[in-house]
């Protein structure tokens, strides 16, 4: 196991006695792209900011690398922080943006303009010391507020919504650019962001957070197969959630109908929520599936056609690379494997369960 | 034809303005202490304000008083700023509210609340007095200059200044400060004005003796304005012309080359 | 963080000194008599004949001056609503710019044009037209008004209009509004802001002045402001306290419909 660089302990945090965090354990493996995920409002940008050091929590510790920075100024700590808006300096340069972190910490003359030429190579960005940061564009403004973080060398890179001002095609090759940056530069990243598919494309570990709490924590495989709770469920991509029984180990009834499934040791007879993927149900000409029903909806999504299927009284929705018309009737089945099965939440306040972990 | 009424319409506004300058213009070359009447061209009026030690004296304490508090307004004001950024929301509105007073309030209202209030702490009226009192209704301009522009941009850039390790206050005169100069500049011109033309304030709270050209010119208003007053104030409106062109010219031409440069 | 806070201290000092100490003063002298006791006395003066009168002339006047000014300034907010921002400095220039002549100066240069031998009659006995004899009246103090203050009402509508978003107004008429409809269900509710900025900017010196009347009207007409001015030259501090008061009953009452209509500050001067 690699070692802990970044590590929050019982960090609790309420502006204006609206509790953001609470009681949040968070441990940040060396050399990961860990990304916090959640809606907004969640918690997440509070945390960045925690460990950034702009934001104080009320009770709690930072560390490190082992060492406790709670009350360190941002100044002090060894980190740097890609900001959502840029925050470029309007009255510098390119370069003297890249720079200004080197010329605080003393460097000589020669090192800095070497190290801002290789910073903007690495960015892609070769040539540019002397433009104007206003001239540039979103995609370019983003580059050089990355350029001038890691030109600084820090241990870890804290992302807050990065690329959430781009375009959809700019924020996909920058994702790209982001995970080239990361494996050469060999550093932590800490990335924060309310897209679930930037969080699966790019992370080694996704923390999925509501409400203040860390809802689930895993490599982005873990948390989009196997959610452990309705959030995350609806949270990461589209799915099915339905009320079933755990008839007995590896038997689930749902809507009055039996699915074999793949889970055990929730005992007999107990109500659960059913989590199941629209990619993972099948359709099959009526009477050859588990359950007959109508396409009501069908719509072209380029990869895949995405259908909503009336079965047992539920809006299934569907996504298959099959078309199949409006009014068709079909039949659903889905792999025991793919049915994922949840303990329901016990009270509405349980929906964010704290984890201990 | 639409057209013909909007520039017609616009310009009889701005006639209206700049008539009664117009007028002072032309009585400071004109040739007799009594208004209203031409008695030919003369340059003696430009020559009497360098003889007249009322007048040179007035000009002096309107400039001093005007440079001062502009200066002290726009550094206790720039400071202000930032620490009211600090302050939580309902502590900042309330000082903002407190702040709007001044502009809100009547001159005379504060004028003479400020002259009283020396009175109640046996403070004799003088040139402090009256220096106190124009910073005082200065200092808004500044703030509501600037607030504005330090919440635009300030807490990010600041932020990321901090971020790549420097301290505070670097931060703020290498990173903050530069961004936000438009705004403290046009504070910093704006007291600058409010305090040249103001006459209310000053007239309630100066001690025996002092006078700037407005207290100076309302001494006048009853015996006859000395000419050599519109000829000073020509000058002054001359120069200021001058300034603000070329302020607004300048940058435009600098802004234009280096498009240019950069295309 | 909270060290930031400090340096609003000397700000803050000077609030307490200079506005809210003041005020307090003001307060102290409107309800005392000269031997320090309480009294309404300073208050109910301006029941008194001379101080009503000059009370209700006041009021009129700035009335007039500020409909004015919001009629010819409104018109100027709306044929310049469509200047771009390079525009915006030079008419903002513009308007600033004749305050760098002495207010009084350029009161007296009313004087001198409207006087009964002045520009503006000699120009109209040329053209054969009866002359204006309205120096020493009221017209006269409300005309010197108008000018002084008249930017202080163009700007606040001048920067709510430009802030207007074309698109608004497109989609109006692409919703069916003709020019008026777009004027008075668009254009004229989005100006509020800057409307009531401009009707306090305008109203409250125009109701407390005593220079333009003392100069154009000749020493004949009494403002309330004048009264309070006479009332300080002659060491009357709480008679005219007791009017400041009095007339700062109006100026809150502004203040109240700011606060009210333009909580953003978007009809501000600035």
């Amino acid at each position: 196991m690699e070692k802990t660089i970044v590590e929050l302990r019982n960090v609790s945090k309420s502006f204006d006695n609206e509790m953001v965090l609470d009681d949040l354990c968070l441990s940040v493996k060396e050399n990961t792209f860990l990304t916090l995920l959640g809606p907004s409002g969640c918690g997440k940008t509070t945390t960045l900011r925690i460990v950034g050091g702009f934001t104080k929590p009320d009770t709690g510790i930072v560390l490190f690398e082992g060492k406790d920075i709670t009350n360190l100024p941002p100044n002090k700590r060894h980190l740097n922080t890609v900001f959502q808006k840029y925050a470029l300096f309007p009255n510098m340069t390119i370069g003297e943006n890249i720079a200004y972190g080197l010329k605080i910490s003393g460097k000589s003359k020669s090192y800095i303009e070497d190290k801002v030429k290789y910073a903007l190579k690495l960015v892609n960005l070769d040539g540019f010391e002397k433009r104007d940061v206003s001239l540039l564009s979103g995609g370019q403004q983003q580059r050089v507020a990355i350029a001038r973080a890691i030109v600084n060398e820090p241990k870890v890179l804290l992302l807050d919504e990065p690329l959430g001002a781009l375009d959809l095609k700019l924020r996909q090759d920058m994702q790209y650019e982001l995970i080239r940056l990361k494996n050469e530069l060999g550093i932590t990243f800490i990335y924060v962001t309310h897209d679930q598919e930037e969080a699966l494309t790019m992370s080694d570990t996704v923390v999925v957070m509501n409400k203040g709490y860390i809802q689930q924590m895993g490599t982005p495989e873990n948390i989009y197969n196997e959610p452990e709770n309705a959030f995350v469920a609806t949270f990461i991509g589209d799915s099915n959630i339905l009320d079933g029984i755990m008839l007995e180990d590896r038997l689930v009834e749902i809507l009055g109908v039996k699915f074999p499934c793949v889970d055990e040791g929730f005992g007999r007879n107990k109500p659960v929520d059913v989590v199941i993927r629209p990619e993972d149900v099948v359709l099959a000409q009526p009477g050859r599936g588990r359950m007959d029903g109508v396409v009501t909806h069908l719509i072209f999504k380029g990869v895949h056609y995405e259908m909503e299927v009336m079965a047992g009284g539920f809006e299934w929705l569907v996504q298959s690379t099959v078309c199949h018309p409006v009014g068709e009737e079909v039949s659903l089945d889905v792999d025991p494997f793919n049915i994922q099965i949840m303990n329901k939440p016990e009270s509405e306040d349980e929906e964010a369960v704290p984890i201990d972990e | 034809m639409k057209k013909f009424f909007r520039v017609l319409y616009i310009g009889l506004i701005f006639t209206f303005l700049y008539i009664p300058i117009l007028t002072l213009i032309v009585l400071s070359f004109n040739d007799t202490k009594t208004m209203g009447v031409w008695k030919g061209f003369t340059w003696d009026w430009y020559l009497e304000i360098f003889t007249n030690a009322q007048i040179i004296e007035a000009f002096w304490n309107t400039l001093i008083i005007a440079l001062v508090s502009a200066v002290v307004a726009t550094v206790v004001g720039v400071a202000a700023c930032v620490g009211i950024q600090a302050l939580r929301h309902r502590t900042q509105q309330l000082v903002l509210q407190v702040t709007n007073i001044p502009l809100l309030n009547a001159e005379i209202v504060t004028a003479i609340s400020l002259m009283l209030a020396f009175g109640l702490f046996g403070i004799s009226l003088s040139m402090g007095t009256v220096l106190f009192s124009h910073i005082t209704f200065c200092l808004p301009y500044v703030i509501l200059n600037v607030l504005p522009k330090l919440r635009q941009s300030g807490m990010h850039i600041y932020e990321a200044a901090l971020d790549l390790g420097a301290s505070p206050v670097r931060a703020f005169f290498s990173v903050v400060l530069p961004d936000i100069m438009p705004g403290v500049t046009s504070g910093f011109l704006m007291a600058f004005t409010m305090s040249v033309d103001d006459f209310v304030v000053t007239y309630f709270t100066r001690g025996a003796g002092i006078n700037t050209l407005s207290t100076l010119i309302y001494s006048q208003v009853k015996v006859g304005i000395r000419p050599s007053i519109y000829a000073l104030s020509t000058i002054i409106f001359v120069i200021v012309l001058i300034v603000l062109i070329v302020a607004n010219v300048l940058p435009d031409i600098t802004a234009a080359r280096k498009k240019g440069e950069n295309s | 963080m909270n060290k930031r806070k400090l340096l609003a201290g000397p700000y803050l000092a000077i609030v307490l000194c200079g506005t809210i100490i003041p005020l307090l003063a003001i307060l102290y002298y409107g309800f005392t008599d000269r031997a320090g006791q309480f009294t309404l006395a300073n208050i109910t003066a301006v029941t008194e004949p001379e101080n009503a009168k000059a009370l209700g002339l006041s009021l009129l006047l700035a009335l007039i001056c500020t409909v004015i000014c919001l009629l010819l300034a409104y018109p100027i907010g709306l044929l310049l609503r469509r200047t771009k921002g390079e525009k915006k400095g030079l008419i903002i220039f513009v308007l600033i710019l004749p305050m760098w002549m002495n207010f009084l100066l350029r009161t007296m240069a009313w004087k001198a044009l409207l006087a009964n031998t002045g520009v503006i009659n000699a120009i109209l006995e040329a053209v054969g037209l009866p002359g204006i004899n309205i120096i020493n009246t009221p017209a006269a103090v409300v005309l010197g008004m108008v000018y002084d203050f008249l930017p202080f009402m163009i700007l606040p509508i001048y920067n709510v209009m430009i802030k207007i978003d074309n698109s608004l107004i497109e989609a109006a008429q692409d919703l069916g509004s003709n020019g008026f409809q777009v004027l008075t269900r668009i254009i004229l509710p989005l100006s509020v802001p800057g409307i009531i900025s401009g009707v306090t900017m305008v109203f409250v010196p125009a109701m407390t002045t005593f220079a333009i009347s003392n100069i154009l009207g000749g020493g004949k007409i009494y403002l309330i402001g004048n009264i309070i001015e006479q009332d300080f030259l002659m060491g009357l501090r709480q008679t005219g306290s007791g009017l400041s008061l009095v007339i700062m009953v109006f100026i809150l009452i502004s203040m109240a419909l700011i606060n009210k209509f333009d909580k953003n500050g978007e009809g501000s001067m600035l």
